[in-house]
């Protein structure tokens, strides 16, 4: 295989080249000038036009860059979205980190350099830079969790996080030398033939570490132990982060790489993922039902979530990349646009993760108690939300291939999820909450916030155009 | 487009009272009550239309709205109403605007809100009416969720969080099941036409196997007689009831429960017209056991709106029994017991709403003699007391008499253990009135009898439920194209065999 990279793979590497060159002017903008407002502005600037430029990507099915990446419509739909959460979080992130002390302009490139890695994940199709993409994206969430040095929790969140990464990397790691060993080749294409085919011992049990790393990165069951800490500990912009963008580019990747896999017929695979999603699902929302804390209450909300999600990989045909690239959008959506609200409603102090924080605000501040509402009405699935529409067609996807244990478990944890959610909003309009004072929201978390629930509502009440796009796109991809 | 009107109008209205609240509490009651009329004048136009027009004997659409909305499901906002629709969205404006009337001095707090959230209610469930698509009819089920729990929750009684949670919890749940239910067919319909499609005109004549039939029809009538509500699904009722406000009490028992014997009228009996035969005669038991259930634990309460709130599970045990009698007469029997029980039902609730307005509490023990301080209120829970038992010339009376008719003719047996049901009602009835409102005074201090405008929503209400009493042809005479339509198969022991050798295969996937 050709390793040289010509002219027209530089272009189709365009976003990858703009993250990676704006990550370096943020950098030299802060040795020249340190500026908190001014950093924003670069990051913004260097968002934008990442995803500006993939209008101009020339995305095809067979674009491959050397081995590495293939620079198709499905990556290109992943960028997408992995620039737009990212630039949703540089929004709240600054009206969080304004009220903060301390050096706050070096969390801006630790966001620009995940987005770099989560973007090779959403595009990588060997193992190089499927290793590469987790490690660039690990390393920056290290820092960001535990960016809040002042706080022990923050630290502790920070640590925990390194150690269980750490070790996902470890799994992930011997997992690919195993299937290497076997295949020997790292190409997602090649191992996935050899998977379809009967694989031997020592590639089924690579494909088991390596699913026990994804599993960790993205929090499902059993390896969900670091998600509530994690979540409750790193301040409230990182959390949605975690919760979006990297947990988003982690199942785009294992999209592409079981997709590629007859996961029907691989039958052990089979009964893996239906294993890992209903447990997922299950412990999610029971555990979610035990917390105080709304950040918890969220961890294990987004544990249940993935396990949803992972009710598409399970399902055949082509609602299955319809299906996730769809519900990936609502998620993000709907967890930026929750998350923004506990970022701005977050003190000097402490974030706003008591329910108590959260009560009688529908009367204090209408307006953000409505956006509140209007997501987690989407987490749990009602009408009129994105939410609704995503969990509508994963349950579509799954009744069209027959999964119906799945559904089933489905529909019973969206009953189940109900009571967390609704003592929530019970929360925000209950009458007696404190009287509190109120400080003004800044203009880019209100802009943020106004933007996601507008998109939510769109998502939701008129998804026939989004639902097209994501079909056209997905119809060229595999 | 008149159709979509009558949705988008409340729905608007709504939103104005909810922005006028923020500068003066009038505002949205008028504005509400303003979209409510509007509405209403629509709903005339359409209803001289029915009387006129030749389409009503031919049992076809009044009128009829298809749009587009998400074509890549297969999705279209599919709009229509026939007699059955059209009375029940009469229902639904008289109660709405109602329910604003009786809230008039009931609601200080949050004004604006609670109107939006009414609106809102209001709109779903005139949505939940008039959808002929089941996608949209999904979406309208469970837009009228959580105004409603909100409803109950701020604005409700004592226990209102808890109450407002087990409403939710309930007929979401129940929702769910329909939700699987209903792209269940979706699938089926695919896998046997090749079209993706949710509209009901489509999926009607869809050839299911007996065993999925079974199922599929079950997941739907889950979700309904939850909402009816059936015993024994019906725990969530007296709370939710008992603890919203008066207003809240009126759309729940008025309308929002016949939301659900509407879905199965409008989609059980129509979309599996062979296997809901089979499971007919253990409806009629439920239904039987929820008559008398509901009658014995309505008079075994001491508060007035719980008591009230039990005697609605009764009742609608009627129109369970009238539809599931499977006969025109029985049919005929179960719409006009939606009709008037929404009226009478409402009509109470708004009655205990006033006197808990005024008395501070809802407990009979509390009460007593009030006849004597307040007469115009005490004769009007009187009249409207002896509407719930079923006394001749109130249409509560027409109805149980065509539903016990229709059952009679089916099984004599159901029919004489229903009519037990009667003798129970008229206890609790009366045992209510007696205890409240005659007898000894328990109470002290002086209360004020019915304003001039509490008057008027009762004089309506009064009107309302002896012109169902007196003059029943009419909304006979509209709902009877839809109900004549039906085609009732007996059940026989062998029908599931016999069915098995037809086209329909189990083609669920």
């Amino acid at each position: 295989m050709n390793t040289a990279i010509s002219i027209s793979g530089l272009k189709a590497l365009l976003p990858f080249l703009i993250m990676t060159a704006a990550a370096m002017v943020v950098m030299l903008g802060i040795a020249f000038r340190r500026d908190h407002r001014f950093t924003v502005l670069l990051t913004l600037a260097g968002l934008a036009l990442g995803g500006g430029s993939l209008v101009f990507t020339p995305f095809a099915p067979d674009r491959y860059v050397t081995t590495l990446v293939l620079v198709d419509a499905f990556a290109g739909y992943y960028l997408a979205l992995l620039f737009a959460a990212a630039f949703a979080v540089v929004c709240l992130s600054y009206s969080y980190l304004e009220i903060q002390g301390g050096h706050r302009e070096e969390y801006y490139l630790l966001v620009l350099l995940a987005v770099l890695g989560a973007a090779v994940l959403a595009a990588a199709t060997h193992f190089a830079s499927f290793f590469l993409g987790i490690e660039i994206l690990s390393v920056s969430l290290y820092g960001l969790t535990a960016y809040q040095r002042h706080r022990d929790q923050s630290v502790e969140a920070g640590v925990k996080y390194l150690i269980l990464a750490a070790v996902s990397s470890a799994f992930i790691l011997f997992g690919m030398a195993l299937v290497y060993a076997e295949v020997g080749s790292m190409e997602f294409a090649r191992i996935a033939i050899r998977a379809g085919a009967a694989g031997g011992a020592l590639l089924g049990t690579g494909l088991v570490l390596i699913i026990v790393g994804l599993g960790f990165k993205l929090a499902v069951v059993p390896f969900h132990l670091w998600t509530p800490d994690v979540y409750e500990g790193a301040p409230a912009p990182v959390t949605a982060f975690i919760a979006t963008v990297s947990k988003g580019a982690v199942f785009a990747l294992v999209l592409r790489f079981f997709g590629n896999m007859d996961i029907r017929v691989g039958g052990a695979l089979f009964l893996i993922f239906t294993i890992i999603a209903v447990a997922s699902m299950f412990f999610g929302n029971l555990l979610a039902l035990m917390q105080q804390n709304v950040k918890r209450v969220l961890a294990y909300s987004s544990i249940s979530h993935i396990g949803y999600l992972l009710v598409t990989l399970l399902a055949a045909g082509p609602l299955r990349l319809n299906a996730s690239a769809f519900y990936l959008a609502a998620y993000f959506v709907t967890t930026l646009g929750v998350f923004g609200v506990v970022t701005v409603l977050s003190t000097r102090d402490r974030d706003a993760d008591k329910l108590d924080d959260y009560r009688g605000l529908a009367w204090r501040r209408p307006w953000l108690a409505g956006v509140f509402t209007a997501m987690l009405l989407s987490l749990a699935g009602i009408p009129l939300t994105a939410g609704f529409i995503a969990k509508f067609y994963l349950v579509a996807a799954g009744i069209g291939s027959a999964l119906w244990l799945l559904v089933i478990v489905l529909i019973v944890n969206s009953a189940i999820g109900l009571f967390y959610y609704l003592r929530i909003i019970g929360a925000v309009y209950s009458m007696d909450g404190p009287p509190g004072p109120s400080m003004p929201i800044s203009l880019s978390g209100s802009a943020a916030l106004g933007g996601l629930t507008l998109a939510l509502l769109w998502l939701g009440i008129y998804p026939g155009p989004f639902l097209a796009l994501i079909g056209s796109l997905m119809q060229t991809a595999h | 487009m008149i159709l979509a009107w009558l949705i988008i109008i409340p729905l608007a209205g709504g939103v104005a009272a909810w922005a006028a609240g923020r500068k003066d509490g009038h505002w949205p009651r008028r504005l509400s009550l303003a979209a409510l009329l509007i509405d209403a004048v629509l709903f005339v136009v359409i209803w001289r239309d029915a009387a006129t027009e030749p389409a009503l004997a031919r049992g076809t659409w009044l009128a009829e709205l298809h749009l587009n909305w998400i074509p890549q499901f297969g999705i279209g906002i599919h709009l229509a109403m026939d007699g059955l629709s059209l009375v029940l969205v009469g229902l639904t404006l008289f109660l709405g605007m109602l329910s604003i009337l009786c809230s008039w001095t009931e609601i200080r707090d949050r004004i604006g809100f609670f109107h939006a959230n009414v609106m809102a209610i209001l709109a779903g469930i005139l949505g939940v009416f008039l959808s002929l698509d089941l996608f949209l009819f999904y979406f309208f089920w469970e837009l009228m969720l959580v105004p409603m729990y909100f409803l109950i929750a701020i604005w409700g009684h004592e226990n209102r969080q808890y109450a407002s949670l087990k409403f939710f919890i309930f007929t979401q749940a129940g929702g769910l099941f329909m939700l699987l239910s209903i792209l269940a067919l979706y699938f089926i319909h695919h896998a046997g036409t090749g079209v993706y499609t949710f509209d009901y005109s489509l999926l009607l004549g869809t050839p299911l196997a007996p065993m999925t039939s079974l199922l599929v029809m079950l997941g739907f009538l889950i979700s309904f007689v939850v909402k009816l509500p059936m015993v024994p699904f019906h725990p969530w009722l007296p709370d939710a009831h008992t603890e919203a406000p008066t207003a809240g009490s009126v759309i729940l028992a008025g309308l929002l429960l016949k939301t659900g014997a509407y879905g199965i009228i409008r989609f059980v009996l129509p979309l599996f017209p062979l296997t809901a035969p089979v499971i007919a005669p253990a409806m009629q038991a439920f239904a039987v056991i929820g008559i008398l259930y509901g009658a014995l634990l309505s008079f075994a309460q001491t508060d007035l709106k719980r008591l009230v709130a039990y005697t609605s599970v009764s009742h609608m045990g009627f129109v369970l029994l009238g539809i599931f009698a499977m006969n025109t007469t029985s049919l005929q029997g179960a719409v006009m017991q939606m009709l008037a029980h929404g009226v009478s039902t409402g009509a109470l609730f708004i009655l205990v709403g006033l006197v808990q307005e005024r008395m501070h509490t809802r407990d009979m023990e509390r009460m007593g003699g009030l006849w004597s301080a307040v007469p115009r209120l005490s004769g009007m829970a009187l009249v409207f007391g002896l509407a719930a038992l079923g006394l001749p010339g109130f249409g509560n009376f027409v109805a149980e008499f065509l539903v016990l008719l229709g059952t009679y003719r089916m099984s004599p047996a159901t029919a004489a253990i229903a009519a037990a049901g009667l003798v129970l009602s008229a206890v609790y009835a009366l045992w209510m009135v007696q205890r409240a409102f005659q007898g000894n005074r328990r109470w002290s201090g002086s209360l004020p009898d019915l304003s001039l405008r509490e008057t008027g929503i009762m004089a309506l209400l009064v009107i309302a439920i002896f012109w169902l009493g007196l003059y029943p042809g009419r909304v006979l005479d509209i709902t009877r194209p839809l109900v004549s339509t039906m085609q009732f198969i007996p059940p026989s022991a062998n029908q599931l065999d016999a069915r098995t050798g037809g086209p329909a295969h189990d083609r669920m996937p």
